[in-house]
């Protein structure tokens, strides 16, 4: 069978892609690694909707940011993906650090960023009163918002499978070839046959581009930890608190999330292994350490988790957008670090404009746009509750005592297009296991649902990947 | 809406003996909501036995002792509803819950009981670096799989902390068929009872390392190794000790947590110390009429405690619902030197109550002190104990003849004295 398009990657870049692309009459396939969507850098960054005032004036970084902030609040509308846009401040705590504060308004208004502005410490303190006390001036950006990363991943990719778009996960890409006008895509699953190729690899865009492109790039992968704390302490503070940036990025900010709870992190730290998200003391004692300069009474027993991720930092710190100079039909979508995620609908009508003009595809006229209904239990009234339990008794269930999360939620999420296959795949659908005792209770009976659901044993459940299983026998089984 | 006298949620041991003892003060109705499929709570789970020696002079298993409790709330018709989660407890005593069969139930309390037990700390609250790949459980959670479902999470495996849970899952692992390489334990001295110690691990050759943490979590899918290193007195990892220890699971038994959400949700105080509501001798609450026991109080490490607990909060209540308690004066207890927290934090002031129990836990190991008690810091008590140790809690009575003696009363304070 030939594709017109084969995307690699179903991250939020390559779900985006994928869903714009499905405007267009066109044959489309997604090949994934991971067994579900949104397992690399998508699942692992700060959530943040940037405004645009840090990315260098001219830069691809700048365009595609601006671009997408605007477009953010639409599509979480039209997908129910949670968005907010609750303004980011960066701090500056002397007159000398002012000075870059000025730097960063003046590219925000090179950038076309709206409604900058320098705040001083009495506006600052008024706007959040638990921040660091000592801080002189701040860049109000009011255009700033955070976004649940997780949400718009699953949801771009489950509209473009609603408009056919087909999906192959498990599905890794080690070889591609032309064969006449095509490509050949050989991959640990067979080989696929496309016109097409879009690159949205995240970390490996490197690699996938460098298999058939002469123009070769190189992607370093920086390394960001994290903790997540407790949603009790969700409201520390309101807006997204950023440091002066330096070359190593944005630094360590201090953020609620759009699912409520409050964020620290991240640090900066190139590393060599692609697949190294491990976490280290020096690392989080360093997230620790920089966030309490913007925030000093972060309550530290309320962590619930750390985590690392890998932003895809290409050498030349830039987007690489487009059509390959040597490679008629293979896209790239690489280099996608921070503003990544907030670039992501941006960068994919771009893309899919780009392969649709080349195809010379037509717009689809029964594209459909929203995914199928979503329940978030928890921020339902007592009434609606009720007259949702009144139309599924599962509703009365609740599966996970620390999110609020019922058993017609899980089940939902195992059950829809591109279902949860894997325990982490029912949290990032669900939130069930994301709370406070991280999985201790519900855990088992995700695994049980999971198991029922998908006609499995127990043993064969997975965290996330192949092999990740949780229970490895039977009592007694080797004695 | 529903209108009842007492509302207990969490039917497990703490819940289950307030409600009989309450029962037997005179108030019959009362209703249990219990979140899981059976009356009993964690007990269901804990298939070893140990339990009860205090309370029946017995060595009982988890649900033998939990059924002594279920058959008299049958015996008594005690209401309960099971698979009925509180979603929101309100300040004046609405409780809002749910369940597969009425959906939305609110409920008018004219007094409530806290006792829904506490939650395993997860791997999260330590940081532990590397990895986060699947094979590490709070033992709770392995203890669920291996009691409950008949399923083994792994065959190599490695514990860290010695909380007895852990230590139970030690044995219960080895009699399962893995091979539990050790137990760590950072602090110089276990959290966990001095029998589970010799019974668990001792009896079964599995070495304790004490001053030991985990300093590493290796494998990216499934858990496949973890250094472990010595720490030093500050607690900080020693480097050159580090060491590679090959294994598919690890155990989590690193503390509990009272399950205190609600609690907060409804405004009341909580003791920083405890992470449970603070209350007086009554086991009431900064709320009036809403009292709490068990291991949503402050962590208990024998269920027998957690019993004649909850028989207190129980009988207070049904007296609440009657109007018949005397008296709301009360002095404030003191946690001095050397120990940690007391529950309760007031005695009231009854004269009819002859001795009034504290609860405490010191916050270090002390060989050879005294525990002293002090009334306006004049001496009324003062014991030598061989040994004091965090793991275990400790308790004293305060005779209502000392308050009696000391008209001008104003606070009782606990403390550990060398000599």
């Amino acid at each position: 069978m030939m594709y017109d398009v084969i995307v690699i990657g179903a991250g939020v870049i390559g779900a985006n892609i994928a869903r714009e692309l499905a405007k267009y009459e066109l044959n489309i396939m997604v090949l994934e690694k991971n067994l579900d969507v949104c397992e690399g850098t998508s699942k692992a960054n700060s959530g943040i909707v940037h405004s645009g005032y840090d990315a260098k004036p001219g830069s691809l970084k700048a365009k595609y940011n601006v671009i997408g902030n605007v477009l953010m609040e639409d599509l979480c509308k039209e997908l129910v993906v949670p968005f907010k846009r609750n303004g980011s401040l960066v701090l500056a705590f002397s007159e000398s650090e002012s000075a870059t504060l000025k730097k960063l308004l003046d590219q925000g208004h090179k950038n076309k960023v709206k409604g900058l502005a320098i705040l001083e410490k009495e506006a600052i303190i008024a706007k959040e009163p638990n921040i660091n006390k000592n801080v002189y001036q701040a860049l109000y950006a009011p255009s700033g918002g955070i976004v649940d990363p997780f949400e718009l991943t699953l949801a771009s990719a489950e509209v473009a499978f609603l408009n056919d778009v087909s999906f192959q996960f498990g599905t890794r890409v080690t070889h591609i070839y032309r064969e006449d006008d095509a490509f050949m895509v050989v991959t640990n699953r067979g080989e696929y046959k496309s016109r097409t190729i879009v690159n949205a690899a995240g970390v490996f865009a490197d690699d996938i581009n460098n298999l058939i492109s002469d123009t070769k790039y190189r992607i370093l992968p920086r390394k960001g930890e994290y903790c997540l704390f407790d949603k009790q302490i969700g409201d520390l503070v309101t807006s997204t608190i950023f440091q002066l940036p330096t070359k190593e990025g944005k630094g360590v900010l201090v953020t609620p999330t759009a699912e409520g709870n409050l964020l620290i992190g991240p640090n900066s730290e190139f590393v060599d292994d692609k697949n190294d998200t491990s976490t280290s003391e020096e690392g989080i004692r360093e997230v620790i350490r920089r966030a309490k300069q913007s925030v000093d009474n972060i309550p530290m027993p309320f962590v619930i988790t750390a985590f690392a991720g890998l932003r895809a930092t290409e050498k030349n710190e830039d987007f690489v957008i487009g059509e390959a100079d040597d490679v008629p039909g293979f896209f790239n979508a690489l280099g996608i670090e921070s503003p990544g995620l907030t670039a992501a609908p941006a960068i994919a009508i771009e893309i899919a404009h780009m392969v649709a003009q080349k195809l010379e595809a037509k717009q689809s006229d029964n594209y459909i746009i929203k995914r199928n209904k979503t329940v978030h239990f928890e921020s339902l009234s007592i009434k609606e509750k009720q007259e949702l339990f009144l139309k599924d008794k599962n509703y009365g269930k609740i599966i996970c005592r620390c999110e609020l999360v019922t058993l017609a939620e899980i089940l939902d999420s195992i059950k829809r297009p591109l279902g949860a296959k894997t325990v982490d795949g029912v949290k990032r659908r669900t939130r069930a296991g994301s709370g406070r005792c991280q999985g201790g209770f519900c855990s088992p009976k995700i695994v049980e649902i999971l198991a029922k659901e998908l006609g499995k044993d127990l043993r064969e459940i997975l965290k996330s990947s192949e092999k990740s299983t949780y229970l490895i026998g039977l009592d007694k089984d080797l004695l | 809406m529903d209108n009842r006298d007492i509302v207990i949620i969490g039917g497990g041991p703490a819940g289950l003996a307030a409600a009989i003892s309450a029962y037997h003060a005179g108030v019959s109705d009362i209703l249990i909501l219990e979140r899981e499929n059976s009356l009993g709570g964690i007990l269901n789970q804990c298939i070893h036995n140990g339990f009860g020696l205090h309370k029946f002079k017995e060595e009982l298993t988890g649900p033998e002792y939990a059924e002594r409790y279920v058959d008299q709330v049958h015996e008594l018709n005690i209401e309960y509803k099971l698979e009925t989660m509180v979603i929101d407890i309100t300040e004046d005593k609405h409780v809002i819950a749910m369940n597969e069969i009425e959906g939305v139930i609110d409920i008018k309390a004219k007094t409530i009981i806290l006792a829904m037990g506490c939650r395993e700390r997860p791997r999260g609250a330590l940081n532990i670096p590397g990895n986060r790949p699947s094979g590490i459980f709070t033992a709770g959670t392995a203890q669920k799989y291996v009691n409950i479902d008949g399923y083994l999470p792994g065959r190599e495996v490695v514990i860290l902390g010695s909380g007895d849970i852990g230590l139970i899952m030690a044995r219960r692992l080895t009699l399962e068929g893995a091979k539990v390489k050790m137990v760590c334990e950072i602090l110089p001295y276990s959290g966990g009872l001095k029998r589970n110690i010799v019974q668990c691990l001792d009896d079964y050759d599995i070495p304790l390392r004490l001053s030991h943490t985990i300093t590493k979590i290796h494998g990216k899918e499934r858990i496949e190794a973890v250094t472990v290193a010595k720490v030093d007195e500050f607690l900080k990892p020693i480097k050159e000790t580090e060491e590679y220890v090959t294994c598919d699971t690890l155990l989590l038994s690193v503390g509990l947590i009272p399950e205190n959400e609600l609690t907060r949700k409804a405004g009341i105080t909580i003791n920083p110390k405890t992470q449970g509501p603070i209350v007086d001798s009554n086991l009431e609450t900064s709320i009036p009429g809403v009292y709490a026991c068990g291991n949503v109080l402050h962590v208990h490490d024998l269920v027998d405690y957690v019993s004649d607990e909850a028989s207190i909060a129980g009988q207070k209540a049904a007296m609440f619902v009657k109007n018949s308690l005397i008296s709301d004066d009360k002095f404030a207890v003191i946690a001095g030197k050397g120990v940690r927290y007391t529950v309760p934090s007031w005695i009231i002031d009854d004269s009819s109550i002859a001795m009034s129990i504290i609860r405490f836990r010191v916050d270090g190991v002390y060989k050879d002190h005294f525990v002293t008690i002090k009334l306006d810091n004049e001496k009324a008590y003062h014991k030598q104990k061989r040994i004091l140790t965090p793991g275990e809690m400790e308790q004293v009575m305060i005779l209502r003849k000392w308050i009696d003696a000391k008209p001008e009363l104003k606070t009782i304070e606990i403390l550990l004295e060398e000599d």
